[in-house]
């Protein structure tokens, strides 16, 4: 039987193995196996793995910015199916990505395990035999003593390292008397070393198990409206694998009111929004008690199975637009999305039961301005001078195939632009109160009023906690293994008297201290000059 | 109806005593590199005045110190909050930890020979914050205000700092190990050569590098759990590898492979300082770049 120790690649090609698969194949994967849990391995795929999690951060991502994802797929055509293909945009869940860290992992589970049966075995076993030279040890000591110290020596070393945490073993000569005391501490260090790796896999495999589990979905809210939380009842929903809609604790939420504090006092700080309340009304199902609460952007609601969090908000002016003959065709309080700041905020209204289909693109600027240019600017984020201003399109609105559509755009491919922009006709502009003409004979628009919405988030992820606990272990493991020293101590007779030695693993800039301390403890008028002999 | 009492007027006065302390870090700086010139000198007398300079280096950089610490609390008394923010916040409170760690350990341990590093770094950090981002008091937003402000970025700050000290470590082992320096015949690099001469034995600075980079490590790790934590509070998810979340998961796998480096053959000493030297241009790339240029949650510089 022929197992290489390092075979080359020609090895694996040669014909020999070809003749006895079996034994080579079995010799090969040992070789993997050996060179996949070696600790250059790891080291490798560590930085292979920080490499790895660059383009990350230079690509837009659909899990972290979906929005991001689709500009660049509008801005680079060329590009994107080429960068996609490769997975770019959804690096963390990549092909390649996940190799990498499941590579590390497994590395990491082979070098481990035989490493816990290797210290459960050393946590067992009596500190090691006292070697024969101590003065060959990093930090040594020779202290010369009367026969009368002698005889106690090694039973009050003994007795002074157990109480300093050493395991502690008194061990016998050639003649059989007690000789020499071997003392071993910091089993601590590889314990935390082992718990910190233990700990990775635990936040790895929550990590994985919470997120199959979790859900989170998106909702809308204007104030005075509510949701149900069931899938209807949001405007996105994003899943785990093992997600079932039964997992859904029927409740519902509604908006009662929406508040923002803009700073008024502070002039290098003016308009700054110091803080969002979200007034909400929650009830499950089948209950008869309603509860209030309030949420803010730090302060999630609990609620039955998940947790409610406020995640954006912004104006919805109510508006109604009438036909010629005073017929309503559209009416409500339509959320605009914020672009800037000061909240100037784009809004998009579609009239599908006109006869003649039309949408409006509409801009609203809570405290208006017009700069030198002409064009329009919000001065301030809170509603002290409110106007809104609409360009108008007619044609095909896109939505009767039936196709689910983005309710903040209007696809103009298959229509006509009849006011604002270069359509000759003037944009319109509106007060709150105020009724303006629609061009042609689409009617009339009036803006009602103004409300504000929230955009809320239903989450839950039963990972987390794990994923916590895992995380903390794996912290107080690695700072356990980082700061705890290793160290083995002996104190040994000789004819004069007694010597001392001690070994640390790793680097231990105290070992001479430990020694010299030592010495002067089991004989106190130990002087300098006796160290290293 | 909340509101909040910035004083601007304050945050001018600590815009002045960091540009104060400017003036005595600069002046710290050139006492130490004219300490090390002379301590490289071939001539014994000139080497034997120079402790005497670095006294008075050690010195003017406490002072500098004071004045610096001054300037942060009158910012963070000036906006009532925590003076760390924003990205000039962040650079007066980073270096502030800086100076005061590499005070602080200068009691312990013999680490004077980088001094001109730190008076250097922290006299570029200012100078950066003072005129690239400085940005008036500003209130904070909804998602920061937060307990874990405190706590998250304060031990950022801190594991930076210890990074730091250990980074300037691993360039002067770079330095003092590297083949050029030790055979080229130029005369300035065998004055750098006599000045190198004086730093600490290679193994004596890989160990103290090591021993502030671990340090580090455990900070940033809290770090990076407390960021967890406080994500899944204000972003309704503990991990959503946001550009900075990405960021700090690099930087700490960079310093996870450091360690393992330290413990496999071959991998010891040159190698494993470069790759302290990596981890902390990362940490660099992640403050400034990330932070000005990446699009992500993380996005506090305050500067448009």
């Amino acid at each position: 039987m022929v197992i290489s120790s390092s075979p080359s690649k020609s090895d694996f090609d040669s014909n020999e193995e070809i003749k006895s698969p079996q034994l080579s194949l079995a010799g090969w994967s040992r070789w993997i196996w050996r060179q996949l849990t070696s600790m250059k391995t790891a080291l490798l795929l560590l930085l292979l793995l920080a490499v790895a999690a660059v383009p990350g951060s230079v690509f837009p991502q659909r899990s972290a910015d979906p929005n991001g994802v689709t500009a660049y797929f509008d801005n680079n055509p060329g590009l994107a199916p080429i960068l996609d293909a490769v997975q770019l945009f959804d690096v963390y869940t990549s092909a390649w990505f996940s190799a990498i860290y499941i590579l590390l992992f497994i590395s990491l589970i082979g070098c481990v395990l035989p490493r816990t049966a290797v210290h459960f075995k050393a946590l067992r076993s009596a500190p090691v035999e006292t070697p024969r030279l101590l003065s060959r040890m990093p930090a040594h000591l020779k202290v010369t003593a009367s026969a009368k110290l002698r005889a106690t020596i090694l039973d009050s070393a003994a007795k002074l390292l157990k109480k300093q945490g050493y395991r502690v073993q008194i061990q016998s000569g050639a003649d059989g008397k007690p000789a020499s005391v071997s003392a071993e501490r910091g089993y601590l260090r590889e314990t935390g070393n082992l718990v910190f790796h233990l700990s990775l896999i635990g936040v790895l495999v929550a990590v994985g198990v919470g997120g199959g589990l979790s859900y989170s979905g998106q909702r809308v809210l204007v104030e005075g409206e509510s949701f149900v939380n069931n899938l209807a009842g949001f405007d996105s929903f994003s899943p785990g694998t093992f997600f079932s809609e039964d997992k859904l604790v029927p409740f519902s939420v509604s908006l009662d009111k929406f508040e923002v504090d803009f700073d008024l006092q502070n002039q290098s700080n003016l308009g700054t929004p110091l803080d969002f309340r979200a007034f909400v009304t929650s009830r499950v199902v089948g209950e008869t008690d309603a509860r209030t609460a309030v949420i803010r952007v730090n302060e999630p609601l609990e609620l039955p199975g998940s947790k409610l969090y406020l995640t954006g908000n912004g104006y919805a002016p109510q508006l109604t637009i009438r036909d010629t003959e005073g017929n309503i065709t559209y009416q409500g309080a339509t959320p605009f999305l914020p672009q800037s700041a000061k909240y100037t905020s784009l809004g998009v209204i579609k009239v599908p039961d006109a006869k003649k289909q039309f949408g409006l693109i509409a801009f609203f600027y809570p405290t208006v301005a017009e700069l030198e240019t002409g064009a329009l600017t919000s001065l301030y984020p809170a509603p002290y001078d409110p106007l809104l201003t609409m360009n108008v399109y007619v044609g095909d609105l896109g939505i009767d195939g039936g196709a689910p559509k983005n309710v903040y755009a209007l696809d103009t491919s298959k229509m006509k632009q009849v006011a604002g922009g270069k359509s000759g006709v003037k944009g319109l502009k509106l007060e709150v109160g105020q009724t303006v003409k629609l061009p042609g004979d689409l009617g009339t628009v009036t803006f009602d009023g103004l409300k504000r919405f929230a955009s809320l988030d239903v989450s839950y992820n039963p990972g987390g906690l794990w994923v916590l606990v895992f995380s903390l272990l794996a912290l107080a493991g690695v700072t356990t293994s980082l700061l705890v020293p290793r160290r083995r101590v002996w104190v040994k007779l000789n004819e004069s008297g007694f010597e001392l030695a001690a070994l640390a693993r790793g680097d231990d800039p105290t070992l001479d201290r430990v020694v010299a301390s030592l010495a002067s403890e089991l004989k106190p008028s130990t002087s300098k000059t006796e160290s290293k002999a | 109806m909340t509101s909040i009492a910035l004083n601007p007027e304050l945050a001018g006065i600590s815009r002045l005593l960091i540009q104060a302390a400017m003036l005595v870090y600069t002046a710290a700086f050139l006492t130490f590199a004219f300490h090390l010139s002379k301590l490289a000198s071939v001539e014994k007398k000139v080497r034997s005045s120079a402790s005497k300079l670095e006294r008075v280096g050690i010195i003017l950089l406490a002072i500098a110190a004071v004045i610096h610490g001054a300037g942060v609390i009158l910012r963070g008394i000036s906006a009532s909050r925590v003076p760390w923010a924003n990205m000039y916040e962040f650079s007066i409170t980073g270096s502030f930890v800086v100076v005061t760690i590499f005070l602080l350990a200068l009691t312990i341990k013999d680490i004077r020979l980088i001094a001109t590093f730190v008076a250097g770094f922290n006299l570029l950090i200012l100078g950066t914050a003072d005129t690239v981002f400085w940005v008036n008091v500003k209130s904070l937003m909804p998602a920061l205000q937060s307990y874990w402000l405190v706590i998250h970025v304060l031990v950022a700050v801190l594991a930076t700092a210890f990074f730091n000290i250990g980074a300037a470590l691993a360039i002067a082992y770079i330095f003092k190990t590297a083949k050029w320096v030790e055979k080229s015949k130029l005369k300035m690099v065998a004055t750098f050569r006599r000045i190198l001469a004086l730093f600490p034995a290679p193994e004596k600075m890989e160990r103290l590098a090591y021993r502030f980079n671990i340090i580090g490590f455990i900070l940033w790790s809290f770090t990076l759990i407390a960021g967890a934590i406080w994500a899944e509070r204000a972003w309704h998810r503990y991990w959503g590898w946001d550009t900075k979340e990405v960021w700090t998961f690099i930087i700490w796998t960079i310093y996870a492979g450091y360690l393992h480096a330290n413990a496999t053959r071959g991998w010891t000493g040159k190698r494993s300082a470069w790759l302290a030297l990596v981890g902390f241009v990362a940490i660099l790339f992640n403050f400034t770049i990330v932070n000005l240029f990446f699009k992500g949650l993380h996005v506090y510089s305050g500067l448009k």
